[in-house]
């Protein structure tokens, strides 16, 4: 074989990455692997800019399996506007690969939202389809 | 009359009962009675994306089977579900595919709703109310005009979930015109917003506000931009945003422009003389600016 192929790496996760990566991808159904960073998401994104990191910043650390990406607050950010799902040319899905990172942390008991935060002049103003919208996204 | 099964969702039922009254209103005029699906319950406004989830499918289907139980008595002449929340009827439409593409979940489904009356058999169709008037054309919309909203710029906006993702799409993602063409028809003046398909935020104005109201702000100002009287929506949620969010993005901007919001039901019931009376709350009050037609209205111009 050509001596440069030999030369080209690999990126090779070890067990517990490997393990992280795997369990988004279950969750989410998406096959993280096949992004290819070209940032389409980001550039599309309503929300980038209150995000910590970019949405195809978080979809690297998933591929890499890193958990720290748990400790961002972009997936708790993203509003599931889906227009990343739209545009990726991957045809993956980034809105599902942020729900299942909240899911993964939900399910560890961890809500994100403490409902009795909400004053009681914005409760009375506050339609049915926010307050159940946010008590699904945001709580286990 | 055609009669069609009817989901209002739990927000048409409270705050947003102006997009509910003015929708039927608009379809008895136009030759359809909807009928409110007896026992519905919410549908839990938005589509679980994860695959272990099936539970909370749960919610969306228990009311499309309620359709099949309206489709077997006699009282629907055409049997798919007429839906007008963008938010409802994204996660309808949604639960409804993931059962037809796997009959396993279906059939997971139906064996925890034993207690039915029916199983789910997985073949409700799902229509949004502007797919229905698309079907029965801007054509006949504008034979039925009474009092052409002559002069009235109106903005049309989309958000997301009539548009996306693609497989719920009413029409084309990145370039719809379904609200560009029916408010032609009424006789208004479209204006073009270049935000008019950006979320306004969604849910994350329960716990960022300041967030959704420089989304908000930046929405609002391109429809102002381009010389809008008003906005026209189709989802409670993009409405209250819209509307309510301007407060804040007043403080926050000082050349924040202040534009009335209301839902495109509203304007077509103007229009076809069918026109006040909805009610619904508002922070930026449309009364003053659409007095002049409704008092075109009363007289009987
Ligand atoms: S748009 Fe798709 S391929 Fe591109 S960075 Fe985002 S997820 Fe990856
Ligand atoms: S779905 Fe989330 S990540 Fe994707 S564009 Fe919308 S807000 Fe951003
Ligand atoms: S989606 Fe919202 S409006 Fe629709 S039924 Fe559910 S909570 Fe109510
Ligand atoms: S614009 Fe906002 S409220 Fe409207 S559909 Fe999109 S996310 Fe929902």
């Amino acid at each position: 074989m050509n001596e440069r192929f030999l030369r080209i790496k690999r990126i090779v996760l070890g067990p517990r990455n490997r393990e992280f990566s795997k369990k988004v991808e279950e969750l989410s159904g998406e096959t993280v692997n096949l992004c290819e960073q070209c940032g389409t998401c980001s550039g599309s994104c309503p929300m980038v800019g209150e995000m910590d990191i970019t949405p195809s910043f978080m979809m690297r650390m998933v591929q890499l399996g890193e958990e720290e990406v748990l400790e961002s607050k972009t997936f708790w950010i993203c509003a599931s506007c889906y227009t990343c799902s739209v545009r990726c040319p991957r045809g993956i899905d980034p809105a599902k690969v942020a729900e299942a990172l909240r899911q993964i942390k939900l399910r560890a008991a961890l809500d994100f939202l403490d409902i009795s935060k909400i004053t009681e002049e914005e409760a009375k103003i506050l339609p049915q389809i926010a307050l159940v919208a946010a008590l699904r996204k945001f709580t286990g | 009359m055609t009669r069609m099964p009817y989901y209002p969702g739990c927000t048409l039922k409270t705050k947003a009962q102006n997009y509910d009254l003015s929708t039927r209103a608009v379809f008895r005029e136009l030759g359809i009675d909807l009928v409110e699906l007896p026992r519905w319950n919410c549908c839990g406004a938005v589509f679980s994306l994860v695959t272990d989830d099936l539970l909370r499918q749960v919610a969306p289907i228990t009311n499309l089977i309620r359709v099949q139980e309206l489709q077997g008595t006699d009282s629907v002449d055409d049997p798919r579900l007429v839906v007008p929340c963008a938010m409802c009827f994204n996660v309808l439409k949604r639960a409804n595919a993931r059962m037809k593409d796997n009959p396993e979940d279906l059939k997971k489904i139906n064996d925890f709703l034993y207690l039915e009356s029916q199983p789910y058999r997985g073949e409700v169709q799902i229509i949004h109310t502007l797919e229905l008037l698309k079907e029965i054309s801007a054509k006949r919309i504008k034979e039925q005009v009474k009092f052409p909203l002559l002069g009235l710029k109106v903005s049309p906006y989309y958000g997301c979930n009539l548009l996306r993702p693609k497989d719920v799409a009413i029409d084309n993602p990145e370039n719809p015109t379904l609200l560009e063409d029916f408010t032609q028809a009424l006789g208004a003046e479209v204006v073009f917003n270049n935000r008019r398909l950006r979320c306004c935020g969604s849910y994350q104005t329960v716990s960022e506000k300041g967030l959704v109201a420089d989304l908000v702000y930046d929405i609002i100002m391109g429809a102002a931009r381009a010389g809008a009287d008003l906005i026209i929506t189709a989802c409670p949620l993009c409405s209250f945003n819209l509307d309510w969010r301007q407060k804040e993005a007043m403080e926050a901007h000082s050349d924040h422009k202040l534009i009335p919001v209301i839902y495109y039901t509203e304007l077509m019931a103007l229009a076809l003389g069918i026109g006040n009376g909805f009610g619904g709350e508002h922070f930026v009050d449309p009364q003053p600016l659409l007095q002049k037609f409704l008092e075109k209205e009363k007289g009987g111009i």
